[in-house]
C-alpha cells in the first residue's frame, strides 16, 4: 500500500494550492457571502489557464480521479467554492461523452476557459431524492420542442449560461424510460428564475419553464435516454466531488480562535479538537479510496455514499461541539466585533446542516450502502 | 509511485494464511471454551507451527521480517474471531528487545508489555496476557526493563476474559534494557495491532448483525428489510473501512519512518505522516467503532443478543475490554493533541503522559 501522492501529482497539489491562495481573496470572499453566488471567476479561469480544467474532465483530459480529488480537496480545505466548478466539469463530461459534435464545438470551449458556468435542472418543487419521477414536460411541436414546468434548488441559475434540464418527454411508459435532456441557454425565451435564499448566505433558484421552444440541436444524449445522461453524470463525480472534508477548515478556523483566546489550554477543549482532527483524517482516507477505486476503473457507488455519511455527521457533531465551546461569541456572524473565528464558527453552524440533504440525503445513502453493500433484503 | 491501496502480495498471501488458520483452529466455542483465563496454550502452540510469533522480528534473530502493514492484517483475522492468544503482546514486547531470546522467537516462552508503569510497591497493574506471559517488559521508575518469571496463570475475572494479572517488576529474572524514552515505540505498535484486532472484531460483528437479521423473521419478513433496521446497520461499513485504512495508513508510516523519510505533521492541512500520532488515531477510532458496532449489532439480535449462548455478547465485551486496558480513550486524546497542536502552554489538569 502507498498513501502517498507521488512527486507529480504532489507538484499538481502544490500548484493548485497556489492558484487557491492567489485567487481567494477575502475581498472574493466578502463578495460570495453577501451576494450568495458562490462562484469565484478568477480562480476557475487561473486553473482554466494552466489546463487544469480541461485536465480534470473525464473523456477531455486526463481525468484523473487522483487528481480530481485532490483539486476538490485542497478547495474544500481553503474553503473555496466549489460547486460550480464541480457542476461545470460533470457538465463537460456528459456533454463530450453524449452530445454532438456541435453541442461539443458549441458549449465546450467557454467551459473550459472558466469563462461560462452551468446549473442542473434536475430537482423539482415536487421531486428530489426520486428523481425519476420530474413532471416538467418538453413536447414534440414540429421541429420544436416545448418545454413547460419548474425546476427547484436550481443553484447559480442566475449567473448561469447553461442548463443542463431533465424532462419528462414519454409519460406511458415506466418512470425511468420517458425521461430525456436537454442542454439550452439560460437566455432562452419563457425561463424565468426567482432566487431562493438559504440560511447558509448561498442563494438557490427556483426556475420556471413556460412554453420554451427549443429544437433538436438542444437535444442531449437521445429522447428517452435522459436516465442514462444522469447516470453519466454521476459516474463522473467518482464519488470524490465535495461535501467530504469540511471538518478540514472547521478545525483550522477554531483552533485560531482557541488560540487567540487562550482556550487552547483546556482539556475539554483540545480533546474534541483531537477527536475532531481524527475524523478528519478517516474522512480523507475513505475520500481517498474512492478516488482510488475510480483509478482502478471501477465506480466507488457504495463507497462514496459511506464516505458521505461518515463525513458530513462528522462534520456536523464538531460543528455544535465547537460553536458550543465559542459560547456567545459563536453566535456573532461576520463582521461583527468580537465574533469567534472572525464569524466562521457561527456561519459553518449555518451551513452543516445543508450537507447531509444535498447531493444524496442521508437516507438515500443508506438505502444504498444498506441495499447494495450490506445485501439486505428489500422491503416487498 | 502514488496512491495505492491495493495490499501486496506479502500482505495477500499472510491475509489468506492467517483467515484460513483461524477459521480452521479458532471456531467460537474454543473462544467460549476459553473463558474466563482467555488462553488457550494449543492454539499458541499450533500458531507457532507456522511461525506467527516470529512473523515481524527481524531475521538475524530467526525472525521473518515481516512489515507492520502484513503484521497488521494477520492481526486483523485474529481480532475476526476473538482467537484467545497474546499474538499483541509477544509481537510487540519482542519487537522492543535487542535479542529476543531463542524461546520468545519459536513461540514457546511468552512475552507482554506493561502498559502502565510499575507502581511504588515494584508491580505492574493489570498486566495484558500478564496472566501467562514468561517475561514482561515495562517501565521501572526511569528504566524500561524485562522481567522474567512464573506467570500466575490464572486472572481476576474481568469483562473481556482477557488474561489480566498484576506482576512483578522486580522480582525474577531482571534485565534493563533501555530508558523510559525507548519504550514509546513498543505503546505506539500496541496500540496500532490492538487498533486492527478492533478492525476485525467490528467486521465480524457487522457480518453477524447482517446475517441475523436477514433469517430472522417477524411480520411474515425479515426484520432486515425494514428500513429502521437497515437505515440503523448502514453506516457502520463506513466507520469500519475507515479505521481499517487508518490502520493501514499507520503501518505504512512505521514502515516509512524505519527507512527514513521525514514525518509530516500538518493539521491545518489534513496531511499527518507521524507513526506515532497515526497509531493513536488508528487505537482511538478503531476502539470507538468496535464499541459501536458491536452495540448496534447486539441490539439487532434482539433477546439473543443479550443471552449468554449468543455469539455477539462475547464480541461485545472484547470490543470494550482490549483497548480500555491501556485506560481513558479521552486521556489518549489529550497526549493526541499534544503531538498534533504542540504541549499546551500552562498545563492544566494534564497528569504525566505515557509514551
Amino acid at each position: 500500500m502507498d498513501f502517498s501522492l507521488g512527486p507529480e501529482v504532489e507538484e499538481y497539489r502544490r500548484d493548485i494550492r497556489r492558484i487557491i491562495a492567489e485567487t481567494v481573496t477575502p475581498a472574493e470572499r466578502h463578495r460570495q457571502h453577501s451576494t450568495g453566488s458562490f462562484v469565484c471567476a478568477p480562480l476557475y479561469r487561473a486553473l482554466a489557464e494552466r489546463g487544469y480544467i480541461e485536465r480534470a474532465v473525464p473523456g477531455i483530459g486526463k481525468g484523473d480521479p487522483i487528481e480530481l480529488w485532490v483539486l476538490f480537496n485542497e478547495m474544500e480545505k481553503a474553503a473555496a467554492p466549489s460547486d460550480a466548478l464541480s457542476v461545470l466539469i460533470i457538465v463537460a463530461g456528459i456533454i463530450n461523452r453524449v452530445g454532438t459534435s456541435a453541442q461539443r464545438e458549441r458549449i465546450l470551449p467557454s467551459l473550459l476557459a472558466g469563462e461560462s458556468l452551468a446549473c442542473l435542472g434536475y430537482s423539482e418543487p415536487g421531486c428530489g431524492s426520486d428523481l425519476a419521477a420530474v413532471s416538467t414536460r418538453a413536447r414534440r411541436d414540429g421541429a420544436e420542442w416545448v418545454i413547460n414546468g419548474a425546476k427547484m434548488w436550481t443553484t447559480m441559475a442566475h449567473i448561469a449560461d447553461w442548463v443542463l434540464l431533465l424532462t419528462r418527454t414519454d409519460p406511458t411508459v415506466s418512470k425511468h424510460k420517458g425521461l430525456t435532456m436537454f442542454v439550452l441557454p439560460m437566455d432562452t425565451p419563457g425561463i424565468s428564475i426567482s432566487p431562493v435564499p438559504t440560511m447558509a448566505n448561498e442563494r438557490t433558484n427556483a426556475t420556471f419553464y413556460d412554453d420554451v421552444r427549443v429544437g433538436d440541436d438542444c437535444l442531449l444524449g437521445g429522447e428517452n435516454r435522459g436516465w442514462d445522461v444522469l447516470t453519466v453524470g454521476l459516474s463522473f463525480e467518482r464519488g470524490v466531488v465535495g461535501d467530504s472534508n469540511a471538518g478540514v477548515s472547521l478545525l483550522r478556523h477554531f483552533r485560531g480562535w482557541a488560540e487567540q483566546t487562550g482556550r487552547i489550554t483546556d482539556p475539554l477543549v483540545r480533546e474534541k479538537m483531537a477527536r475532531t482532527a481524527i475524523d478528519n483524517e478517516v474522512a480523507k482516507l475513505l475520500t481517498q479510496r474512492s478516488a482510488w477505486i475510480a483509478a482502478s476503473g471501477d465506480l466507488p457507488g457504495v463507497e462514496g455514499s459511506m464516505t458521505k455519511l461518515f463525513a458530513t455527521a462528522a462534520y456536523q457533531k464538531a460543528v455544535r461541539w465547537f460553536q458550543e465551546i465559542t459560547g456567545p461569541e459563536g453566535l456573532l456572524q461576520f463582521d461583527e466585533p468580537g465574533a469567534a473565528a472572525g464569524g466562521w464558527i457561527e456561519y459553518e453552524g449555518r451551513h452543516s446542516p445543508g450537507c447531509t440533504i444535498r447531493g444524496g440525503t442521508t437516507e438515500i445513502n443508506r438505502t444504498n450502502v444498506g441495499q447494495r453493500h450490506l445485501g439486505l433484503p428489500r422491503a416487498t | 509511485m502514488s496512491v495505492d491501496l491495493a495490499p501486496s502480495a506479502d500482505e495477500q498471501l499472510i491475509e489468506h494464511a492467517f483467515t484460513s488458520f483461524f477459521a480452521k483452529e479458532a471456531p467460537i466455542e474454543l473462544v467460549r471454551r476459553s473463558e474466563p483465563l482467555g488462553f488457550d496454550r494449543e492454539l499458541w502452540s499450533k500458531l507457532a507451527a507456522i511461525d506467527a510469533q516470529g512473523l515481524a522480528l527481524p531475521e538475524h534473530v530467526g525472525g521473518s521480517g515481516a512489515t507492520m502493514g502484513t503484521l497488521v492484517v494477520a492481526i486483523e483475522a485474529l481480532g475476526r474471531v476473538l482467537a484467545p492468544v497474546p499474538l499483541i503482546e509477544h509481537a510487540v514486547a519482542s519487537r522492543a528487545l535487542d535479542q529476543p531470546g531463542r524461546d520468545l522467537v519459536d513461540g514457546t516462552a511468552i512475552a507482554t508489555i506493561a502498559l502502565r508503569p510499575a507502581e511504588a510497591d515494584g508491580r505492574w497493574r493489570l498486566v495484558p496476557a500478564g496472566a501467562v506471559a514468561d517475561v514482561v517488559i515495562g517501565i521501572d521508575g526511569d528504566q524500561l526493563v524485562a522481567v522474567r518469571s512464573a506467570p500466575p496463570g490464572r486472572a481476576p475475572r474481568n469483562h473481556a476474559s482477557a488474561p489480566l494479572a498484576d506482576r512483578s517488576a522486580r522480582e525474577g529474572e531482571r534485565t534493563v534494557i533501555g530508558t523510559a524514552a525507548g519504550w514509546s515505540t513498543a505503546v505506539s505498535e500496541w496500540r496500532l495491532l490492538t487498533a486492527a484486532a478492533l478492525v476485525g472484531v467490528a467486521a465480524r460483528a457487522l457480518e453477524l448483525a447482517v446475517e441475523y437479521v436477514t433469517v430472522r423473521h417477524q411480520f411474515g419478513r425479515p426484520v432486515g428489510s425494514f428500513q429502521a433496521v437497515q437505515h440503523g446497520l448502514a453506516d457502520l461499513p463506513g466507520l469500519v473501512d475507515g479505521a481499517r485504512l487508518l490502520v493501514r495508513k499507520a503501518a505504512w508510516a512505521a514502515e516509512r519512518s524505519a527507512s527514513g523519510v521525514e514525518p509530516v505533521i500538518d493539521v491545518d492541512d489534513n496531511d499527518v505522516t507521524d507513526f506515532p500520532a497515526l497509531a493513536r488515531m488508528a487505537f482511538v477510532f478503531a476502539a470507538d467503532v468496535a464499541a459501536k458496532v458491536t452495540d448496534h449489532s447486539l441490539h439487532y439480535h434482539g433477546g439473543y443478543g443479550f443471552a449468554e449462548e449468543g455469539t455477539i455478547q462475547l464480541f461485545y465485551r472484547r470490543a470494550r475490554g482490549w483497548p480500555l486496558v491501556l485506560g481513558d480513550p479521552s486521556t489518549e486524546c489529550l497526549d493526541l493533541a499534544d503531538t498534533l497542536f504542540g504541549a499546551p502552554a500552562v498545563t492544566g489538569r494534564r497528569s504525566e503522559k505515557r509514551g
